[in-house]
């Protein structure tokens, strides 16, 4: 009786299975259909060429850029070797080191200042964020007039008040720092509206429960304000420390490298090295150095980072 | 003793409309004063005026006697749960009761004590390790009492607290609100557009609307003797049945909305208003069913509502509004049909016709309360 009961049973589920595999099959496709566009786009401008620089560091080149000897990891021996590359790695980290810290409480900052109720503080939060909207070779053109040497602001100002003039981007102490500080402002507007954005996503009554019980500014900053905006934070120190590392066009306008190497950061060597000099097998070799060490970076980041965010 | 006193209180955002209008109110140490009224009334804005979160835009409100109009939130001496909770998502229910404590900077042990105490006090013992987002929203709504609870604060102002919750949680956090708050003594401001919460705790109700009082009493009071329309449909579930009546003398006659006509006895005639147009209302549970005998009017029904213990019967419009009985027991009635009522005169609230404000209440009341009393 069981046997009878259990046949069409089973025929049934069968029939459910062949079904279901061939609407599965059907999803796929369909999805497939849709992850096209970006499939495409993303073949060729990200995966073809990191696979051909990948490819390219095991080779010598001509100055076309074409293959000539296979030298395997002779690249990598060289620029690991060289003083200038290491010199460039040791700059790069001095860079990220100045700017991401530096942007992120700059911005920090100004964006609780820029969160209060206050008439009139939309004017405010659109001068904090404005950086945003300036091309970084229109404010290295900015930034190259207050370094300027003799009619700069800054050496105005030290004039002023009796101090020798400084070589802001001549003077190798002083050239890292003051890319460092323009950079510093040129990423302000960008960090300044995501982290006002992630203030501005706290719930006001945790802020108003803590008025009654008693709660100082300071109290509520570092309990309420910091801890909720952990999330909004992590997401802005990922991001800056890439971008920091991939930082480029104010090398080129404010100093060009110089002076003595002293701001030849990881990118602009990459690109002097394959532009300039037509090496591109060692500046690809540059390029997979730097990809790798942004990849370090950002796991790291996950790893430890991620356990002290709280999200929602 | 007076805690609490509202002085001409007024609140305005633009500076030309009041959305809280001339309020005086006073509230007693120990009382469970709960403010009620339909959404946008005014009566969260009144709360945090009196928190100190909202800037008093007129009149005089004094805490203790003493006048706090200038007083940030801190130094009011009060407590406040919000209807959101307004927990701290990061913290564990340990450091979100402790929260307050911390920032007056109450010594550790003292901390302990008072944490131990207070979440014995309200079940929380085994949660304290947790946070928010692992509790359920009833054992949010107790994090958020057991805060209010743990800074002793003699005055507790309450936003709502029950709205998040499912009904059968509702009305389990009524009474232990309630149990708390006289065990401990607290002077409760209780803010709630529901009027059955209104009504089960409070020891006296202010019903708001448009910014301004309608009535202050106690919640039986409210019921039987509401000060105007507003108040009788607001309070009471399902509300009261309201009607235009015209009285005719000569016939020894009212009429309601042109249909239902009553006869008055000599008593009647001296009980109710002379008024000639008036507006009535009669409680669902004073349209009694009848017999053929013993019926004053015949109305159609067009909805049955079967609670189980009791029956909600809905009849035909009146006036625009659909007229509801509440009749104990179950009633197997059939749509369309015309049913025999019985209602009395003496049941009836009048009020004015023109302003809607109470003439007399339901003189009915007034007899039975006085037998309660007698017996």
């Amino acid at each position: 009786m069981n046997t009878e009961s259990a046949m069409p049973f089973e025929y049934n589920q069968v029939h459910f299975e062949e079904l279901k595999k061939q609407q599965r099959k059907k999803v796929f496709l369909k999805g497939l259909l849709f992850l096209l566009p970006s499939l495409l786009l993303f073949s060729i401008f990200i995966f073809y060429p990191m696979i051909r620089t990948v490819y390219l560091s095991f080779f010598l080149t001509n100055q076309a850029g074409i293959t000539t000897v296979f030298v395997g990891m002779q690249n990598y021996i060289d620029i690991f070797t060289s003083p200038i590359f290491m010199k460039s790695l040791t700059s790069t980290f001095l860079f990220v080191l100045f700017t991401v810290p530096g942007t992120i409480i700059v911005s920090l900052f100004l964006a609780v200042i820029a969160n209060e109720k206050i008439k009139g503080i939309g004017f405010f939060r659109m001068i904090f964020s404005s950086t945003m909207g300036v091309s970084v070779a229109a404010a290295s053109v900015f930034w190259l007039f207050l370094f300027h040497p003799s009619i700069g602001f800054f050496n105005k100002i030290l004039v002023t008040f009796g101090f020798d003039k400084i070589g802001w981007l001549t003077n190798p102490e002083w050239a890292l720092a003051s890319v460092s500080l323009s950079t510093i402002w040129m990423n302000i507007g960008f960090t300044f509206l995501i982290i006002l954005g992630g203030l501005q996503s706290i719930d006001s009554h945790l802020y108003e429960s803590a008025n009654i019980d008693g709660a100082g500014f300071f109290y509520k900053l570092r309990r309420i304000t910091i801890p909720m905006l952990s999330p909004t934070l992590f997401f802005v120190v990922t991001v800056s420390i890439i971008n920091s590392f991939q930082t480029f066009g104010q090398i080129d306008m404010l100093t060009k490298g110089g002076p003595s190497n002293e701001t030849n950061l990881i990118v602009y060597s990459i690109y002097r090295e394959a532009f300039v000099n037509y090496q591109y097998g060692t500046a690809s070799a540059q390029a997979v150095i730097l990809f790798i060490i942004i990849l370090i970076m950002t796991v790291i980041q996950f790893k430890l980072g991620e356990r002290k965010v709280h999200y929602q | 003793m007076k805690h609490v006193e509202l002085m001409d209180i007024s609140k305005s955002y633009d500076k030309q409309t009041n959305v809280l209008d001339e309020i005086n109110l006073s509230i007693n140490k120990g009382e469970f004063f709960v403010l009620v009224g339909p959404s946008g009334c005014g009566k969260s804005t009144l709360l945090r005026m009196v928190a100190g979160l909202e800037e008093i835009t007129g009149g005089v409100l004094k805490l203790n006697d003493e006048v706090a109009n200038h007083l940030p939130p801190k130094n009011r001496n009060l407590s406040m749960v919000f209807q959101n909770y307004a927990l701290y998502p990061h913290l564990t229910v340990e450091q979100n009761i402790l929260f307050g404590l911390d920032v007056k900077r109450v010594n550790k042990k003292e901390q302990k004590r008072r944490l131990m105490e207070t979440a014995e006090m309200i079940g929380l013992s085994e949660l304290l390790k947790r946070k928010p987002k692992e509790l359920s929203g009833g054992q949010r709504q107790r994090v958020a009492l057991a805060r209010s609870v743990v800074s002793e604060a003699p005055l507790c102002l309450m936003d709502e607290p029950l709205s998040n919750l499912d009904a059968k949680l509702r009305a389990h956090m009524r009474v232990e609100i309630r149990r708390l708050q006289r065990k401990l003594g607290l002077t409760m401001i209780y803010v709630t557009h529901d009027q059955v919460e209104a009504m089960t705790m409070g020891d006296r109700i202010m019903v708001l609307n448009d910014g301004k009082v309608q009535q202050v009493g106690k919640p039986i009071t409210l019921y039987n003797e509401p000060a105007n329309t507003f108040v009788a449909s607001f309070i009471g579930s399902p509300k009261m049945n309201m009607g235009k009546a015209e009285l005719f003398v000569e016939n020894r006659q009212i009429k309601v909305e042109d249909k239902l006509t009553f006869h008055l006895s000599p008593s009647d005639l001296i009980h109710i208003p002379a008024d000639k147009k008036t507006m009535i209302g009669i409680r669902a549970e004073h349209i009694y069913p009848a017999t053929e005998q013993d019926a004053t009017n015949y109305l159609e029904v067009v909805g049955v509502e079967q609670l189980g213990n009791e029956t909600i019967i809905v009849f035909e419009e009146l006036g625009g509004h659909l007229w509801n009985a509440k009749w104990p027991g179950q009633w197997a009635i059939n749509l369309g049909d015309k049913v025999p009522v019985n209602i009395s005169v003496q049941n009836f609230c009048f009020f004015d016709a023109e302003n809607g404000q109470l003439i007399q209440p339901a003189y009915q009341e007034q007899n039975q309360e006085q037998e309660v009393i007698a017996q």
